[in-house]
């Protein structure tokens, strides 16, 4: 520590302390920054450059370097229909999440008292268990002949007989999965609210549901915000949810990133649709949080 | 200006047997008070009192036990906080800070669905003299303007009766002073009834023409504030607000309109009608401020019917306006004596033998049965008592 002696010298020693400091932000940056250079910045060079190579005649499954932006046409052309299917089943799995983990969090901030610790972990508890494991343990969940298939066929609510193996399941296991992507950040928007704010919205003459609407919901969106960024985008991307609860007509674009890559080593077009879902998925979110605007919020 | 004028309150605010329970504590206790329509009404007491309890339960924010509320001949008891027409400025201002200024201000005008709200909420902002900053956000607003914008946002609604919660708390001394001043200023100008929650005894003092001293869920005194101060009716009284010498004694008798009470060998004249002990034990109480202190040697200047003790002053603080003397009294007791400064160089010293003396009419005669401490702040006996032990274990000079 440098110690600051009230004198004339006083400013001057200030600055270098000043000096010093702002050295020290940088050197605190520098293995963050080394991390992302190597393991995101190389890779994302890589993979742009992998989805422009053309394939070398005669040599199934070698490429070489190219400018070949047709790939992503015939991506484009091939897969269109999984990025569609994709969107929609982590857009469902978002809206549901919230629906669930909204009044949870809710509850957890306001009302479980001393027990709002012991809450928070049962939350993250089942992350202790492997994401794989827990999408295994849907498929006993949902099986044909297990109790919530058969209880909803007997009341004749299924459509197709069955839950596996279909959308319904894949929407399940996304939900499942990343809710707690969605009650954290929620929870974390919540509890900052301070309880004194709905009494004042009470006193102002907003009933429990207008003060609802009017304060504690707008005071929320930063945590809605990031909840459902957190549970929509890897919902989005992912391949194990599809792979182990849906049947193929439920691939969503994950898969079909898996197999180019894994299976037809056909790695132009799966870099292509990686690219493209980044690509998507940054304009969703972008146009996401200006509607939502939450730049404007606390 | 206009808008914010003509909303003089017309009905009283009634509270009946009101009574709180948080388990088996009461916090509020049969509590029955009117506070009249347009007064500026102090709750005063210390934390755990139920002030602020009673505050709540007016706002409609905690249920009475049981009892009611009224506003005039309406019962409100029954009334969700959104439906009562009461409005209240928070401790922390719980000002919406997702909102502006503005809104916030127009927050329970919206609620009530009126339409136009922009000149209401202007001329509001033009009396708390908040108009620059009318889109500014709370968290931009220093403390005392954040004060200003609760006010506003309550008294847009023209409450039938405004709530406090100590309002001024979180501010500084000078500010404190100056949103004093404010308060009363807004007070006056839109007439309405005020019911100020604090435990600062000088803000009830300067602000309210009405006082109630609140303790243990239950209203020990009420009146205007300087018949409170001058003759406090029980001891809590006559130690929390202000400071009072009280000596512990017994009633020997009458003596024409004045009781007489024996105390540690000395005989005090009180008024029979400033006597508020019905059985023996009586205290005798006075203000520090109403008692003369001259040195012993001029015993004999004293008017004959006032009462008088001798002592030695173990303590002397200048204050500037005023000299705070300790004078120990035969029986070891430490009374506080405030002289004036008005002659330049006549103070009494520590050691000096004095005599203190003071009218029978600034006497009060208190119920002697709990002691002379209730009331005085636990810290500060603990001190006194810390105070008395350094001094006996002193070493003899």
């Amino acid at each position: 520590m440098v110690a600051v002696v009230p004198t004339t010298g006083g400013q001057a020693s200030a600055a270098v302390v000043a000096q010093r400091s702002s050295k020290t932000g940088y050197l605190l940056l520098f293995p963050g920054l080394a991390w992302l250079g190597v393991f995101f910045a190389i890779p994302f060079v890589t993979l742009f450059m992998t989805s422009l190579q053309q394939p070398i005649p005669g040599k199934s499954g070698k490429y070489t370097f190219g400018l070949e932006f047709g790939n992503y046409v015939e991506a484009f052309t091939e897969y269109w229909p999984l990025y569609v299917r994709s969107f929609m089943y982590a857009g469902i799995a978002t809206v549901i999440a919230l629906c669930i983990a909204y009044p949870l969090a809710y509850f957890i901030a306001f009302r479980a008292g001393r027990w709002r610790s012991l809450m928070l972990v049962l939350v993250i508890a089942p992350s202790f268990a492997s994401f794989l494991l827990r999408t295994y343990a849907w498929k006993t969940i949902l099986a044909d002949e297990g109790f919530i298939t058969s209880t909803l066929n007997a009341l004749n609510l299924l459509p197709d007989d069955r839950i596996l193996n279909t959308g319904i399941a894949v929407v399940a296991g996304l939900t499942y999965n990343f809710l707690p992507f969605m009650i954290l950040p929620l929870y974390a928007a919540l509890e900052k609210i301070d309880p004194r704010l709905v009494e004042a919205a009470g006193d102002l003459y907003a009933s429990p549901q207008t003060a609802f609407r009017k304060v504690t919901w707008p005071l929320s969106m930063p945590g809605v915000v990031a909840g459902t960024l957190l549970t929509f985008i890897p919902a989005a991307g992912d391949y194990i949810n599809a792979e182990l609860l849906g049947s193929t007509g439920n691939r969503m674009i994950g898969n079909a990133i898996q197999t180019n890559f894994i299976e037809f080593r056909d790695y132009p077009t799966a870099s292509a649709l990686s690219f493209m879902l980044m690509a998507a998925i940054l304009v969703l979110v972008f146009t996401y949080i200006r509607r939502a605007g939450t730049e404007d919020l606390v | 200006m206009a808008e914010a004028q003509g909303t003089r309150a017309v009905d009283d605010l009634h509270l009946q047997n009101l009574t709180k329970k948080f388990g088996d504590h009461a916090a509020v206790d049969d509590l029955t008070l009117t506070i009249p329509a347009g007064s500026f009404f102090a709750l005063l007491g210390a934390s755990g009192c139920g002030k602020t309890t009673t505050l709540r339960m007016v706002a409609g924010l905690e249920d009475p036990t049981s009892g009611t509320i009224s506003i005039g001949d309406k019962d409100i008891t029954g009334l969700r906080a959104f439906e009562r027409p009461v409005n209240t400025v928070f401790q922390s201002y719980a000002l919406f800070p997702h909102l502006d200024i503005f809104e916030n201000v127009a927050f329970g005008l919206r609620r009530r669905g009126v339409k136009d709200v922009k000149g209401t909420v202007e001329s509001m902002l033009d009396l708390v003299e908040l108009s620059p900053m009318a889109r500014r956000k709370p968290t931009q607003l220093s403390g005392g303007q954040q004060q200003r914008v609760a006010v506003a946002r309550a008294l847009i609604n023209r409450p039938d009766v405004l709530l406090l919660d100590e309002p001024l708390g979180a501010l500084d001394l000078k500010l404190r002073r100056q949103m004093q001043i404010e308060l009363k200023r807004i007070q006056v100008e839109v007439g309405t009834t005020f019911v100020h929650v604090t435990h600062d005894q000088e803000e009830a003092m300067t602000m309210a023409d009405t006082v109630a001293v609140m303790n243990a869920g239950r209203i020990e005194q009420m009146g205007h504030p300087a018949d409170i101060y001058e003759l406090p009716r029980t001891v809590f009284v006559a130690n929390f607000l202000g400071q009072s010498n009280l000596i512990e004694g017994s009633r020997s008798g009458t003596s024409g309109d004045d009781v007489l009470v024996e105390a540690n060998g000395l005989t005090f004249a009180i008024p029979s009608d400033r006597v508020f002990a019905d059985g023996s034990a009586a205290i005798v109480g006075v203000r520090p401020e109403k008692i003369t202190i001259l040195d012993a040697v001029d015993g004999d200047r004293i008017p004959d019917h006032h009462n008088r003790l001798d002592g030695i002053v173990t303590d002397v603080s200048y204050t500037g306006v005023s000299t705070q003397y300790l004078v120990r009294t035969a029986w070891d007791q430490e009374l506080i004596v405030f002289e004036q400064n008005v002659v330049v160089g006549d103070r009494s010293e520590v050691g000096d033998a004095v005599v203190l003396h003071w009218s029978p009419k600034h006497t009060f005669g208190l119920d002697g049965t709990g002691g002379t401490t209730i009331g005085v702040d636990p810290e500060v006996l603990a001190l006194e008592a810390v105070n008395a032990s350094l001094v006996s274990d002193a070493p003899e000079a």
